[in-house]
């Protein structure tokens, strides 16, 4: 049976008083799949967790049960890593999700680790959460001591114990990327990783590991007690569960909602969140965190779900400049992606430019600086972006706009080159005739007002 | 001039390096203990980590200045730190950055002269929802328009240090007690009731 808008299976204990404690958590269930799970084989979890669709919810949507199943037969040293590091703008579920149940995070973990084989998991979270880790280290020195963690539990392949460390990250919003979170949990500068090796064949400390996202394993204690067909029932074809939405910027009920995997955006705009504030009309949606190209006005009626954003025709495909669709594969246009779950509404009156600078700034801000496309281009994007924004455009600024992030896509080590220049296409396709006016200006900037990188590095 | 960590950190440093297969693994949450224990991270307190966990200097120099939370210079008691990002500029985060800047009489990036704030312009605090949003250690600012500005910086005046409690938690000993502060602030923010 589909999920209907009432269908809860991580945001249960929202707004319940003191959820994230163990006493009121196990009135309301904690940890009851436990027992069901390591009754299991831990391949028949893996198989339930196929069969369920459940898809990696930071961002990329991976099939988890598929992710689950590259561990290498017979590793010795497996780690599970949770990717707590929450920093996509516009993304603010996993922050909500750690405070109110962390138990059901913990239980997730357990079952997942005992699937995989890891012995010691981690959860990375990110450094400004501070009050996030501080509720989820309590919830796991509970979980201690309870004997969930760091004690022996007889399971259906013999005795498993398994010990769980909260790693707080230190402000590094390239943490999140999942070889540059391996690199700093071991110890080092943030800096991503080639792939391959892919992180199930060597990741954590040399060895396999799976790194997945706050939601995800969230997902994973449901599907053990009601079974993965149930799951995949819950959602559309290839997605299965519901989906964590995160509604921000011009909307009177913003908010984070748990909605059925493949609401119609407009239902969730106008009808979820109360509409846009004095009436006015939406200009453009970010569907899916700041990195994913935006929607226009025309484009509200796409189910809100991995597939249909990345391929529904009725979005029109990102640029690279007129004339010249930018392809992610030959013959497959990029429109847009699910990503994060971060949808920020920007209304009629809503300075497209400012925004598109500000959200360049971030990347460069952002950039790790290990590849030179990345580490420069982003600094140019954001310095010629709030240029444009501060009403000293420049004729040929669009072309320059373009080339530029055409030069960093696919080039890059890691997918921040392609965070910067999705959106920065996108924009650009979508809302041409906004950055035209400004390029129109031909006003000289300052001097030196826009010739260092200050302004993306401050 | 050499710094030493007390016998309590050191105990603590001695416990995190056990949640790892080796000590550089533990160089964030160390520094991050560090930073609690000394106020910021200057060279002597770099070299002290670096012998603490018996790793290069320039390993944890290099650490220590890729990631922004690990300040370098001296920060006030009161780190606030205030999102403009996209969610927050929509909904007046600029504005309210200025507003802050304007009260406390400094720029973003700097502390005020009886070093009691540091200002720094965030990016995305993972509260989008409930933007503009600031936070001062363990508490959020949500909601935070320039007219809600003198009400924040007269609560934080009244709260503990921003930064300094945290390295009770941090560190995955378990059962480690929680600051009654900490314990205030959740019971009141697990009686908000969200959407």
């Amino acid at each position: 049976m589909p999920a209907d808008r009432n269908t809860k299976i991580v945001t249960r204990l929202f707004g319940v008083a003191n959820s994230n404690r163990l006493d009121v958590a196990a009135q309301h269930g904690a940890y009851s799949q436990l027992s069901v799970a390591l009754g299991m084989q831990p391949m028949a979890i893996v198989d339930e967790v196929k069969k369920s669709n459940l898809r990696g919810r930071g961002g990329a949507g991976f099939p988890t049960g598929t992710k689950w199943s590259f561990i290498p037969k017979g590793a010795e040293t497996v780690y599970l890593v949770c990717n707590a590091d929450e920093s996509e703008p516009g993304t603010c579920k996993d922050r909500e999700l750690i405070f109110w149940d962390p138990h059901l995070l913990i239980e997730g973990m357990i079952i997942a680790s005992y699937a995989l084989g890891c012995r010691h998991a981690y959860i990375y979270i990110r450094g400004e959460m501070m009050r996030e880790v501080v509720v989820l280290q309590r919830a796991v020195d509970e979980a201690y001591g309870k004997g969930y963690l760091g004690s022996e539990l007889r399971t259906a392949s013999g005795p498993f114990k398994l010990d769980l460390t909260v790693h707080r990250g230190a402000g590094a919003y390239i943490c999140g990327e999942e070889t540059s979170l391996l690199n700093s949990l071991e110890g080092k500068r943030g800096w991503p990783r080639l792939k391959p090796p892919f992180p199930a064949v060597k990741g954590l400390f040399g060895k396999p590991t799976i790194v997945n996202n706050v939601e995800t394993l969230m997902n994973v204690p449901w599907i053990i007690e009601n079974g993965g067909p149930r799951f995949a029932e819950l959602g559309t074809a290839r997605s299965g569960g519901t989906r964590m939405l995160c509604m921000s910027g011009h909307l009177n009920k913003p908010g984070v909602f748990e909605l059925p995997m493949g609401i119609p955006l407009r239902d969730v705009i106008y009808d979820v969140c109360g509409g846009v504030p004095g009436n006015k009309k939406v200009k453009a949606v970010i569907p899916g965190g700041s990195s994913m190209p935006p929607l226009d006005a025309e484009e509200l009626d796409i189910p809100m779900e991995f597939d249909a954003l990345a391929n529904d025709p009725r979005i029109k495909p990102v640029m690279v400049r007129p004339g010249q669709v930018f392809e992610l594969a030959p013959g497959k246009p990029l429109r847009t992606m699910a990503g994060s779950g971060g949808v920020v509404v920007m209304d009629e009156d809503t300075d497209i430019v400012a925004v598109t600078a500000r959200i360049m700034r971030f990347y460069a801000h952002e950039s790790c600086g290990q590849c030179t496309p990345c580490r420069e281009g982003t600094g140019w994007l954001a310095r010629i972006c709030s240029r444009l924004a501060d009403g000293y455009g420049q004729p040929g600024d669009l072309e320059l706009l373009a080339s530029i992030a055409y030069g960093i896509a696919g080039n890059t080590i890691c997918p921040l080159g392609e965070a910067a220049a999705w959106p920065m296409l996108g924009f650009l396709t979508k809302f041409r005739a906004d950055f035209e006016k400004k390029a129109a200006s031909g006003k000289p900037a300052p001097a030196g007002a826009y010739s260092t990188s200050h302004e993306a590095h401050q | 001039m050499a710094i030493e960590f007390s016998p309590q950190a050191a105990q603590r440093i001695r416990d995190i390096c056990q949640r790892y297969p080796n000590t550089q693994a533990a160089c964030l949450p160390v520094l991050h203990l560090a930073q609690d224990e000394f106020g910021h991270l200057s060279d002597d307190v770099l070299a002290a980590v670096a012998t603490q966990l018996k790793l290069p200097k320039a390993h944890v120099f290099g650490v220590a200045t890729f990631y922004t939370m690990y300040h370098r210079k001296p920060v006030g008691k009161h780190v606030l730190m205030m999102c403009t990002n996209v969610s927050c500029m929509l909904r007046g985060g600029y504005e309210t950055l200025r507003k802050l800047e304007e009260r406390l009489g400094i720029k973003s990036g700097q502390t005020t002269a009886d070093g009691e704030f540091t200002l720094i312009e965030e990016e995305c605090l993972a509260a989008c929802a409930d933007a503009p949003a600031m936070i001062c250690g363990e508490r959020y600012f949500l909601n935070l328009g320039p007219g809600k500005v003198d009400e924040a910086l007269a609560e934080c005046r009244k709260m503990p240090s921003s930064h300094v409690p945290h390295g009770r938690h941090l560190a995955t000993a378990v059962t480690a007690p929680l600051s009654p502060q900490a314990q205030a602030q959740l019971q009141a923010q697990a009686q908000v009731k969200k959407a």
